[in-house]
C-alpha cells in the first residue's frame, strides 16, 4: 500500500472511524454513511482526490445487514493514486446524504443508483429516474429483481397466459 | 400574466430545472431528439430557449438502455463477454480489453508477451476508426460533409482488418480472458502496415480540408469552454479533458499491456472550447499510428493465450488428441470458471476517456456485479454547463466535439 494512502487512511480511522482493507492492490475504506459528505469534501480538498472516477452500488440480497455497498472511486491526478470508498446500507430505506456538492458527476451517478437500487440520497437537486422510464416499478438491478418476466407461451397455456398480460384486451 | 397562462405550459417534472421565465411563458420549452440527426444516437435535450440563446439544456438519457449490467450477472465471465461488445458500439475492442483485463485481475491470470502487443495494435486501430467516425460526424453536423465520406472510406479499411483477424467487422470479442481468442493470420502484419502507409497523408487531408477552414473556426473556436475545474468536478476524461489542459492519460499514467514500451505524447491543448477538442483529436490518431508502428516492428513470438487451461479453453486443434483438452472445454463452457469473492475495479483509456469496470465475484461461475464506468456517461453531464448562453447551432457543434455514443451511456 502507497505509504500516502495509508496516510489518509490512518487520519481517517481516527477521525472518522473508518476501517480499510487491502485487495488486489486496491485500498478499499468502510466509510459510516453519515460521514460520506465529510470524507468526500476531506479528501477532494486535503488530498488532492480530484476526479470521482466511479459510484455505483452492490446488492448483496439475501443478506439484510448490510444489504447494499455504496461505492465511491476516487482518483487523484496530482498524485496518481486512487482509493476506493464503500458505504454499508442496511435493508429496508437505504438513505445516504447526496455528495452533488461536492461532485458534480455525482449527480447523474446517484441518480442512477437511485433508479437500479432504490437507494435514496438525501437533498439531491434532481431525484428522477435516469435510465428507466419514470413510470417505472422497481430497481431492476437488485438481486430480487427477475431478470426476464415473460412466460414463454405454448399452444396448450396459451390462453392461460394471455389472460394475465397487462395488455388491453377486447 | 394570469394563472391560467402557467397551467398551459408544459413544464412538468422539469420545473425544478428550468429558470422561472419559463412558467410565465417568457422562454421557450424545446424538445430535441429523441430522434434527431445531430444528437448521435438516441438523445433527447430538453432546451429552454430565449430567441435562440439556450437559457437551459436538460439531457435526457436511456432511450438504448438495454440492461446489459443486468444480463452480465446472470451469464458465466466467458460468456458475458459478448455482451460488453454492444456497449460502446464505436469501441468494441477496447471494451473487451477493459472486460478482460478486469477479469484478470480477479483471478490473477496472466497474459503472454504476444497477446499483448496485439491487443495494444487492435486497441489503438479501433481508437483511429473510432476518432474516424467522430470526425465524419463532426464534420456532418458542421456541414462539411466530404468528411463523412472520406473518414468512413478508411475506416473501412480497418474494420476489413478486424474482419482479417476475427471474422467480425465490429462485434469481434476478439480479446478474451487470458489473451485473445487466437492468433492473427499471415496477412495481418501488411493490412497494418498498410494502413500505417497511407493514414498520415490521409490525416494531413483531413487537416488541409478542416483545420484552417473559416467557417469551421467561426463555429467553433470560443465554443463551448469547459474549464479545467468543471471538467475535474464532472469527472470528464478522454479527449475533452486533455483539450482542458489537463494531461491525463491512463495509457501513460497508469500503463497496461505493455504500453511504457512505446514511445508516444499526450496531446493537450489549454483552450477547453470546441476546437480545442478537434485537435487533441486529430492529433491522437497520429500518436496512434506511432504506437502501432513500434507494437508491430516489435511483436514477439510465442503464444496468444494463457496456458492456465483452468480459465483459458484450451485450443479447438487439441480437442481430439487430448482427453485432458477435452474435459477442459467442456467443463469451461459448461460451468464456466470460479471466481474469488472479490472486488476489482480496472481501467483503460478508451477513445472518449476512463473506461472501467468494476467486477465482483462470489466465488461461484458468474459475477455478482459488473458496473461499467463508461466515459460518455459523466462526459455528456457536463453540457448542461458548457452549452448555456449558446446558440441552438452551437449546441450541434458542442455535442458533436463531445464524442458521446449512446450505447455507451445507456448500457
Amino acid at each position: 500500500m502507497d505509504s500516502r494512502l495509508e496516510k489518509v487512511a490512518h487520519v481517517l480511522q481516527e477521525q472518522a472511524g473508518a476501517t480499510w482493507e487491502e485487495s488486489r492492490g486496491e485500498v478499499h475504506l468502510f466509510v459510516n454513511r453519515k460521514q460520506i459528505v465529510d470524507v468526500l469534501t476531506f479528501l477532494r480538498d486535503q488530498h488532492e482526490f480530484s476526479l470521482l472516477s466511479a459510484m455505483t452500488a452492490v446488492d448483496y440480497w439475501p443478506q439484510e445487514s448490510p444489504r447494499f455497498h455504496l461505492i465511491y472511486q476516487l482518483t487523484s491526478l496530482t498524485q496518481n493514486l486512487s482509493i476506493q470508498l464503500r458505504v454499508a446500507l442496511d435493508d429496508g430505506e437505504p438513505r445516504v446524504p447526496s455528495a452533488t456538492t461536492v461532485f458534480a458527476n455525482a449527480n447523474w451517478r446517484e441518480r442512477e443508483a437511485m433508479d437500479m437500487f432504490g437507494i435514496q440520497f438525501d437533498g439531491h437537486p434532481d431525484p428522477r429516474r435516469i435510465l428507466m422510464p419514470t413510470d417505472w416499478v422497481g430497481h431492476p438491478l437488485r438481486k430480487d429483481y427477475p431478470l426476464g418476466y415473460e412466460e414463454p407461451q405454448f399452444t396448450f397455456n396459451f390462453e392461460e397466459i394471455d389472460l394475465r398480460k397487462p395488455y388491453a384486451k377486447e | 400574466m394570469t394563472n391560467f397562462q402557467l397551467e398551459e405550459i408544459p413544464v412538468g417534472p422539469y420545473r425544478h430545472l428550468v429558470s422561472e421565465r419559463a412558467l410565465t411563458g417568457e422562454t421557450m420549452l424545446l424538445n430535441m431528439g429523441p430522434q434527431h440527426p445531430s444528437t448521435h444516437g438516441v438523445l433527447r435535450l430538453l432546451l429552454e430557449l430565449d430567441g435562440e440563446t439556450i437559457i437551459n439544456c436538460v439531457p435526457e438519457v436511456g432511450y438504448l438502455h438495454t440492461g446489459i449490467e443486468k444480463n452480465m450477472e446472470a451469464k458465466s465471465y466467458i460468456k458475458a463477454e459478448v455482451m460488453c461488445d454492444r456497449l460502446d458500439y464505436m469501441n468494441p475492442l477496447g471494451n473487451n480489453l477493459a472486460y478482460a483485463m478486469a477479469v484478470e485481475k480477479l483471478v490473477e491470470l496472466d497474459v503472454p508477451p504476444r497477446a499483448q502487443a496485439l491487443r495494444v495494435i487492435l486497441v489503438e486501430l479501433q481508437r483511429i476508426a473510432s476518432h474516424l467516425v467522430w470526425l465524419g460526424t463532426f464534420g456532418l453536423d458542421l456541414a462539411a460533409m466530404s468528411m463523412f465520406l472520406y473518414c468512413f472510406r478508411e475506416r473501412e479499411r480497418i474494420l476489413d482488418i478486424f474482419e482479417l483477424v476475427s471474422g467480425q467487422r465490429m462485434m469481434t470479442t476478439f480479446i478474451r480472458p487470458g489473451g485473445l481468442w487466437r492468433d492473427v493470420p499471415a496477412e495481418f502484419e501488411s493490412a497494418v502496415r498498410h494502413i500505417l502507409q497511407i493514414m498520415p497523408a490521409r490525416v494531413d487531408e483531413y487537416e488541409a480540408l478542416l483545420t484552417k477552414n473559416p467557417l469551421l473556426l467561426d463555429r467553433t473556436v470560443h465554443i463551448g469552454i469547459l474549464s479545467k475545474e468543471t471538467a475535474l468536478s464532472y469527472g470528464v476524461t478522454g479527449p475533452m479533458l486533455r483539450a482542458s489542459g489537463v494531461e491525463w492519460d491512463l495509457r501513460k499514467k497508469r500503463p497496461y499491456m505493455g504500453y511504457e514500451q512505446y514511445e508516444f505524447n499526450i496531446p493537450t491543448r489549454p483552450e477547453g472550447d470546441t476546437f480545442a477538442r478537434y485537435i487533441v483529436r486529430i492529433a491522437e490518431m497520429r500518436e496512434s499510428l506511432k504506437i502501432i508502428e513500434q507494437a508491430l516492428d516489435k511483436l514477439p513470438i510465442g503464444p496468444v493465450r494463457s496456458a492456465n487451461r483452468k480459465f483459458v479453453p484450451p485450443p479447438r486443434s487439441e480437442l481430439g488428441t487430448s482427453m485432458e483438452s477435452l474435459i477442459h472445454h467442456f467443463k469451461l463452457w459448461t460451468d464456466g470458471f470460479s471466481a474469488p469473492a472479490a472486488s476489482v475495479y480496472s481501467a483503460v483509456e478508451s477513445p472518449r476517456g476512463e473506461l472501467a469496470v468494476y467486477l465482483e465475484g462470489n466465488g461461484g461461475p458468474k459475477p455478482h456485479r459488473v458496473f461499467w464506468r463508461t466515459p460518455s456517461f459523466d462526459n455528456l453531464s457536463v453540457i448542461s454547463v458548457i452549452t448555456k448562453g449558446h446558440l441552438v447551432a452551437d449546441l450541434i457543434a458542442i455535442l458533436a466535439s463531445v464524442d458521446i455514443v449512446l450505447g455507451d451511456i445507456d448500457r
